[in-house]
């Protein structure tokens, strides 16, 4: 029988007490092992060293509503930019790629947000060496769409299936339009998984989403600084077309399906994803092109051009950091709680015990060895409840992670796994070693003689 | 085993900043395999006569020699190691652990002397005592007198050579009293283990050979 085990039956026979004082600890720790998840998933989730673009194009104003828009799309949209703008940047000798983004809608079921662009949204690798993959198709046709992961398995959504959006802003109001499900996109734990992406022409065409002529000609001669008649000459060919629809006969069709082209006078992008044209001779070169332009935007007064990781970094340095290390101290200081609790159980309990420790004093334990099994004591309670808080803390994120996505968006991996997790264990060790020393001491100090004869 | 006390005295420093002699032992011998019936009154330096023996307590002066080793000059570790494998200890409330079977009590007292834990001398030792059928039985769930005999196969169980008994048979019922001294008289020939059994009983110490009256050698109770 060694002092293991002999620590083992004194906690035994103090089962209750034991264990509600390993709880303690476990439950400290299970909150810590909570904090540190949730620290990883949102660091992880606002981390965008890895996103495939090298800056958003958006209308002036807050660079972080814009990044929390067009990337994670839980801020809503700051306003739009003319479609004539988008075309324009495309043909920027120095843009290898830009994908435009029309966003606001939601589903009718889930209230996913609809992303409406471009099938090159998808060519783009969502974070380094990682690719979008479909199920079975892309959304080239006007009327299709793929979905993400998580849309598909909270809406039960399979390919084949059509659905409905809801207009921004009017909680009421379902278009008639409805998309058909062409694909559904492989996890990538990121918001693409719960996003629905539907083709940009079909965005357009909803009844509705068409700007109205005069304002989106009002726009564009604020927008890009010119005359109404100006704006008239650039959309000429457009604006006579429409004059001539205008005296088109509608009643044998339904308006919203037919296949007029929605004019790119009346469309508008929310936001624009830019990849700078990269030179494998100078790898630098299109990150200092994409500071650049950026730089030239900023003098001007039509839009901004972000580059994703700022605003992120300063969210996370100035918000997110200190959030964490209030959280994680104060989680610390529920584990020191948590270990002066141990401690007073054990030092109470010495009181009682002398006469078991006196009476293996007389067996032949020296003062090490009594000392060893009140500090092995506290240790096994240190680790019981470090590791059953382990359990808890990952129970407790397996359980939390769909009701947390459901109700923010981000999304939780429930295996995640924090490599600080790993000094939970040796800190419970030293934790033990310090709160067992005292107790442990009166044992070792424990007068034999006295305790047997009492 | 051969037990030698020689010029041992042991004072308690009394609250009042006095001390309290408590033994004046000039001299005292008890033989290998002898087994003596040590008596005395209440309170007349029995008990920590018993532990000045077995190094529990040291004394303020004079020598106990154990086999010739005087115990008394070893550091605190070696007498502690030194009592786990040459003294078996009987107490007058048994001490058993609660948490532990009879079983683990057994071998607890072998865990704190140099070398394994013997599980088949163990069991041995409580199928001595006629408890082979109570090896899981926890203290709560034996009779008392079953409960001396487990610390009796305790205390034997590191082989001692001295075995020493602290009124063994005092909270025992007088059905059991017999039984228990017969017990560990039997047991202690058997293996040539030196006995010294604290008694105030007469009629149990009449059943010795040998009667050591505590009055005779300390001298602290003479001079009262």
């Amino acid at each position: 029988m060694n002092l293991f085990t002999i620590a083992l039956k004194s906690i035994r026979q103090r089962l209750l007490a034991s264990s509600l004082t390993a709880l303690s600890v476990a439950l400290g720790v299970a909150l810590m092992i909570a904090v540190l998840i949730a620290n990883t998933v949102v660091s992880k989730t606002f981390d965008l060293q890895q996103i495939g673009y090298d800056l958003i194009v958006g209308p002036k104003g807050s660079e972080l509503d814009l990044v929390l828009n067009t990337v994670y799309r839980i801020a809503p949209p700051i306003e739009n930019l003319p479609y004539r703008y988008y075309e324009e940047l495309k043909e920027n000798k120095h843009i290898g790629v830009a994908v435009p983004i029309a966003l606001g809608d939601s589903t009718e079921h889930g209230n996913f947000p609809i992303l409406g662009t471009t099938v090159e949204y998808f060519a783009v690798d969502y974070a380094e060496g990682k690719k979008f993959r479909t199920s079975a198709e892309w959304p080239n046709g006007k009327w299709e769409s793929v979905i993400g992961s998580s849309v598909a398995r909270e809406n039960n959504w399979t390919v084949g299936d059509e659905f409905q959006m809801v207009h921004a802003g009017q909680d009421d109001h379902v278009h008639d339009e409805k998309f058909k499900i062409v694909g559904i996109l492989e996890a990538t734990g990121t918001p693409n998984d719960r996003t629905v992406f539907v083709n940009l022409n079909g965005f357009y065409a909803i009844a509705g989403h068409e700007k109205p002529i005069q304002e989106a000609i009002d726009r564009e001669a604020e927008f890009f600084g010119e005359t109404e008649a100006e704006v008239r000459a650039y959309h000429a060919a457009d604006l006579k077309e429409m004059e001539a629809h205008a005296g088109h006969d509608h009643s044998g069709h339904d308006h919203a399906h037919h296949d007029h082209a929605t004019p790119d006078l009346q469309k508008e992008v929310t936001a624009i994803l830019v990849r700078m044209k990269e030179d494998p001779r100078n790898p630098t070169l299109a990150q200092s092109r994409a500071i650049e332009f950026s730089a030239d935007l900023r003098e001007g007064f039509k839009a901004q051009a972000v580059n994703p990781i700022r605003p992120m970094q300063r969210l996370m340095t100035n918000l997110v950091g200190n959030i964490r290390l209030i959280l994680i101290n104060l989680t610390a200081f529920i584990i020191l709680v948590s270990g002066v609790s141990i401690f007073v159980s054990i030092y109470n309990s010495m009181s009682e015990r002398k006469r078991e420790i006196a009476i293996m004093r007389a067996l032949g334990a020296d003062r090490m060895a009594v000392f060893s099994i009140i500090l092995t004591e506290s240790i096994i309670l240190c680790l019981a409840g470090g590791i059953l808080g382990i359990l808890l803390g990952h129970g407790l994120i397996m359980f939390a992670s769909p009701i947390l996505e459901a109700r923010t968006g981000l999304v939780i991996d429930p295996y995640v796994f924090d490599p600080m997790e790993l000094t939970i264990i040796p800190v419970m060790i030293g934790l033990a070693a310090l709160v067992g020393f005292i107790p442990g001491l009166t044992a070792y100090r424990t007068d034999v003689a006295e305790n047997l004869s009492s | 085993m051969s037990l030698e006390l020689k010029n041992v005295r042991k004072n308690y420093r009394e609250p009042n900043g006095h001390d309290l002699p408590v033994l004046d032992i000039p001299h005292f011998k008890l033989e290998k395999g002898e087994q003596a019936a040590l008596v005395g009154s209440s309170g007349g330096g029995k008990t920590t006569l018993l532990n000045v023996i077995s190094g529990i307590t040291k004394p303020d002066s004079g020598e106990v020699l154990i086999d010739d080793i005087e115990i008394t000059r070893l550091p605190e570790a070696a007498r502690d190691r030194f009592r786990a494998e040459r003294i078996g200890f009987v107490f007058q409330t048994f001490n058993l652990l609660p948490a532990f079977t009879a079983f683990e009590n057994v071998l607890l007292g072998m865990s704190f002397a140099r070398g394994k834990a013997d599980r088949a001398h163990a069991k041995q030792l409580l199928e001595s005592v006629g408890l082979g059928h109570r090896l899981t039985h926890k203290p709560a769930q034996l009779s008392v007198g079953e409960q001396q005999r487990v610390a009796i196969a305790r205390s034997l169980a590191n082989r001692p050579s001295l075995l020493l008994a602290d009124e063994p048979t005092a909270s025992v019922d007088p059905a059991n009293q017999e039984t228990i001294l017969k017990l560990i008289r039997e047991i202690c020939k058997e293996h040539n283990v030196s006995l010294l059994l604290v008694t105030h009983s007469p009629e149990i110490a009449a059943q010795f050979d040998r009667t050591i009256p505590l009055q005779e050698f300390n001298k602290v109770l003479q001079n009262v």
